[in-house]
């Protein structure tokens, strides 16, 4: 057979690996077609909302369900007394601690879920929610975390024993009935002696301030109790489903295959559909008592107040280092306040998540790493926030040590950078802090980062300003950002990464149909990373067939083979190596029964692009497409039929993207308002699955940057009252306040992934808030500024003008 | 509970007739009532503009108006705008340009759009931007939104051109 089409053809074909490849998602969000939760309708549905809290710390007297029960359209309102006997009125955390579902006895933070009311509709449910009444005792509001740790006024008296004593908690002993844990990284001795004796120290505290992940699509779900079959389904906005299915099969004893969990389409999550909160519990009981099937969905308040803040961390800092500026030391300490329940989302052995990547991308020798935890009157969550566990504080929290130690030194901050990177030959490199970083050539990319933005032109062009300011030539300072990351991503493996005792591997397993085209169901679900699009891209170069003749299928438990879920940019370092892992399989078997129909050995074909070849005689082939035909209609000797494959990837280690992002920024010192003239992202992510779409992350990744370096932030009064509840105070930047981006790359493959990938979704919020920070303190670095703390908002950013005199 | 209103509504060029509260948002009554779930709620506030529909012409969020307020109106969604047969380009260029990723705010941004490029067929970028500063998107940055009404209005442009 004469094959016209050339083998460059046959590649593009494939559109597979480093092709742009347009979504297959697209063509229903496009035309209204997208299929969220919310927009899930069943008979008979019932909707269940919740009587919230109005105080932050307060004991529950009475809960009087009366009047509501008489509401019109109101079928149930559940409380901590009907939950109770089921033993559901309070639930396991991710973190190893326990969470209140509904009050009971006290409420811990403003929002708090006290009553259930199930009604016919929102209507109904907002009416009966009117009619419940609730007596609250106020107590003494806590929330500062240093405030707590010396308070006499108790938080969690589950956790504290009748003698008064302070029992140890999932993470060791408390050392406070409000202190939740220590955690240690590092050799603490040996990085003191180092900082005492060094040449040159320096020291910073900073703050980063709690914030929200706060996806377009709000939390919600749908749980259908079947009581004929015995069977739970359970649609809702989950990160994880077979995680939440294994939860709720514990809490509730239901047995886990009469359960099945379903994620729609998600509209967004960026962490905050990771976590198990009490809505999907309460949801399941009423559909339970009711008989009916209930939707709870979170308004936009409930979904700022209440599921999953992210940050909130306290950190002071001692970086030490020669005169010449080669870093020598690094101690860490982090107050981080974790609210009322410990619900943040990390790895069991990790509660302060990855925060032991601090040390950055600097052969740092020594260091040390301590992190208390603190419970106070504020809502609970603590989920990496588009960013694997705690990697965004870690980053910023080196970015800016860096920089204050450049001040300290009276060096240039990119230079500082450059002679204390890890060296290209160092890697595999073993950090002080523990991790072995798989790859890496940050002083290309950086070179590269500099010379693209002329950074030597901007630090004149800066100094010019500095000049013209001083002689009242214009009121605008200018800034330029550095930084320069290294994230930890694709948690994790299974012998140090696990949630609720489920290792953190994953999924892919595969069909291919006798007429060559095929599905691949993952234990991942994309929120919006077009998954659809770019693991069918993974298989079309492993198993020769294109990618537009391959489904791929997510979020069903029923059908989809078990996974961890997709958040910590770990669906394509995990769930990725599991489809290429899958696919090599399928390859396997299709090698043999190339072989037998082209009449020669196995070794004697191989594969090329979407056929395999006889060697040396290449004229002679089976392409994909025949062979899986053969598959269903040879009876092959010694070979099943079918041509199936699945596998579970146990990863070997983390990957470690970098980047080098450059931000230029004007100032106006007498409004305060910023001005983000340029923004050059360079990330290297391993190899390059889609560009199209690692662009598109970037560009979204920077964006959410933005918001909390400038302006977003969950904000408390003294009483515990949010006030940033709604969109009215929470900054979700608008076209208008974002620039456009320049986005570059170099290719550093991981060397432990079977296609060399390392995941990108994170990269650029990890990167780029520090280096809009730094901007906005590079620009008054002139004027004797060191450090100032995150919301750069115009107010804050006014009143460090005001306080370096420069309004005098 | 008050008593309800009689309520007429063209939507997507198909005449509905109804009673309702008149506390019923149109967002409720287009979702709830009429399954037309293009449309989506993320704020309830107007400020996030998922919910976007066109009104007698008008770009309306349709999370803070109520159903009796729009009686007898003529109103279009997502699915008004076209089809897998009559694709807009507004549709088509999101695609083409990855003007989309999660696509909860897509709906509310293509109606939105088709709006901004009647108003105006050759905006500039400021203009876009600034025209489309109602329609919050936590995904993309906007760039690439930006692209893609910038493709879809050179392509109309092109397409009235050769049809004059």
């Amino acid at each position: 057979m004469k094959d016209e089409v050339t083998r460059e053809e046959r590649v593009e074909n494939l559109k597979g690996l480093g092709c742009s490849r347009k979504r297959v998602e697209d063509a229903r969000f496009t035309q209204g077609k997208g299929n969220y939760v919310d927009d899930i309708k069943l008979d008979g549905m019932l909707f269940g909302d919740f009587v919230r809290s109005p105080y932050a710390h307060a004991r529950i007297k009475s809960i009087d369900t009366a009047a509501a029960l008489e509401v019109p359209g109101v079928l149930a309102v559940l409380t901590a007394a009907d939950l109770e006997p089921l033993g559901l009125h309070w639930m396991p955390t991710l973190a190893g601690d326990k969470q209140m579902v509904l009050a009971d006895g006290k409420v811990l933070f403003q929002g708090q879920e006290v009553a259930f009311v199930v009604a016919e509709d929102r209507y109904a449910a907002a009416d009966g929610m009117e009619a419940v009444e609730v007596e609250y005792e106020e107590l003494p509001v806590l929330v500062d975390p240093f405030e707590a740790l010396k308070s006499d006024v108790v938080l969690r008296e589950d956790l504290v024993a009748e003698d008064g004593s302070i029992p140890a908690g999932a993470h060791g002993p408390r050392k406070h009935a409000n202190h939740i844990f220590t955690w240690e990284a590092g050799d603490k001795e040996p990085t003191e002696q180092v900082i005492v004796n060094a040449e040159v120290v320096a020291e910073e505290s900073m703050y980063y301030h709690r914030t929200h992940p706060c996806p377009l699509e709000t939390c919600g779900c749908v749980a259908s109790m079947d009581k004929v079959n015995g069977k739970l389904t359970l649609w809702g906005t989950f990160q994880a489903p077979h995680a939440i299915r294994t939860v709720v099969s514990l809490i509730s004893g239901i047995e886990e295959h009469n359960i099945r969990v379903i994620s729609p389409d998600i509209g967004g999550g960026f962490g905050n559909k990771v976590g198990a909160y009490p809505g999907y519990v309460c949801s399941v009981v009423a559909s339970i008592v009711t008989g009916k099937p209930v939707k709870w969905i979170e308004d936009r308040m409930d979904n700022l107040m209440t599921t999953a803040f992210a940050r909130d961390y306290h950190m002071t800092g001692k970086i030490s280092a020669t005169k010449e500026g080669k870093i020598t030391g690094l101690h860490c300490h982090v107050t981080a306040d974790h609210g009322g329940f410990d619900a943040c989302a990390d790895p069991t052995k990790f509660p302060a998540g990855f925060m032991n990547i601090c040390t950055g991308s600097y052969d740092i020798p020594t260091a040390y790493l301590e992190v208390d935890g603190v419970y106070t009157n504020k809502a609970p969550g603590g989920v990496s926030y588009r960013c694997s566990f705690r990697v965004t504080e870690a980053v910023y929290f080196i970015e800016r040590m860096i920089e204050v130690l450049a001040i300290k030194l009276d060096m240039d901050a990119a230079e500082l950078r450059r002679i204390n990177f890890i060296r290209k030959e160092q890697f595999p490199y073993t950090a002080a802090l523990g991790w072995e970083y798989d790859s890496g050539d940050y002083h290309t990319a950086w070179d590269k980062a500099l010379k693209a933005v002329d950074y030597e032109g901007l630090r004149a062009e800066q100094a010019q300003r500095v000049e013209d300011f001083k002689a009242g030539k214009t009121r605008k300072l200018m800034g330029i950002g550095l930084s320069f990351f290294t994230e930890i991503v694709g948690a994790g493996p299974v012998k140090n990464c696990d949630i609720l005792g489920l290792g953190m591997f994953d999924s892919c397993e595969i069909r291919i149909h006798p007429t060559g085209s095929a599905i691949a169901r993952l234990g991942t679900i994309s929120q919006g990373q077009g998954h659809a699009t770019t693991f069918a891209q993974i298989l079309a170069s492993e198993i020769g067939l294109p990618a537009d003749s391959i489904t791929i299928e997510e979020g069903d438990t029923d059908t989809a083979p078990y996974g961890l879920g997709t958040y910590g940019s770990r669906s394509t370092p995990v769930a990725g190596a599991a489809t290429a892992m899958a696919g090599r399989k399928i390859r396997a078997k299709a090698q043999m029964i190339a072989a037998y129909l082209l009449e020669v050995h196995d070794d004697d074909v191989e594969f090329d692009v979407d056929r395999f070849v006889v060697k040396g005689a290449p004229e002679k082939f089976k392409t994909m497409k025949e062979i899986a035909f053969a598959a269903y209609n040879q009876a092959i000797p010694g070979i099943e039929p079918g041509l199936e494959a699945v596998s579970y990837y146990d990863p070997p280690n983390m990957t470690y993207p970098f980047g080098a992002y450059v931000c230029v920024m004007d100032i106006d010192v007498d409004t305060g308002v910023t001005d983000i003239r340029r923004f050059y992202a360079l990330d290297d992510c391993g190899t390059r699955i889609n560009p199209m779409i690692i662009e598109g992350q970037v560009h979204g990744g920077l964006t959410e940057a933005l918001a909390v370096a400038l302006g977003q932030e969950i904000a408390y009064d003294d009483m515990g009252n949010v006030k940033t509840g709604t969109l009215m105070d929470f900054f979700l930047p608008t076209a208008w306040e974002v620039p456009n981006y320049e986005t570059d790359y170099t290719v550093t493959p991981s060397p432990h992934h079977p296609i060399g990938a390392k995941g990108v979704g994170e990269s650029p919020h990890v990167g780029g808030v520090p280096c809009f920070s730094n901007a906005v303190q590079d620009a008054f670095r002139a004027f004797g500024n060191t450090h100032t703390n995150m919301p750069h908002d115009h107010w804050r950013i006014w009143k460090t003008a005001n306080e370096l005199g420069l309004h005098d | 509970m008050s008593k309800k209103m009689h309520i007429k509504l063209k939507v997507n060029g198909k005449d509905e007739e109804f009673l309702a509260e008149p506390r019923e948002l149109l967002i409720y009554t287009l979702r709830e009532r009429l399954n037309i779930t293009g449309p989506h709620i993320g704020c309830e506030t107007s400020h996030c503009g998922a919910c976007t529909v066109t009104i007698n012409g008008k770009s309306v969020k349709s999370c803070t108006m109520f159903a009796a307020q729009a009686d007898g109106a003529e109103v279009t969604t997502i699915e008004g705008i076209g089809g897998p047969d009559d694709l807009h380009p507004l549709q088509t260029a999101f695609k083409e340009h990855h003007g989309l990723q999660c696509g909860y705010c897509t709906p509310g941004m293509i109606t939105r759009a088709t709006k901004l490029l009647e108003e105006n067929p050759n905006p500039t970028e400021e203009e876009i931007r600034f025209g489309m500063a109602g329609n919050i998107c936590r995904c993309t940055g906007y760039q690439n939104i930006i692209k893609s009404i910038q493709a879809a209005a050179a392509e109309m442009n092109a397409a009235k051109e050769a049809a004059e």
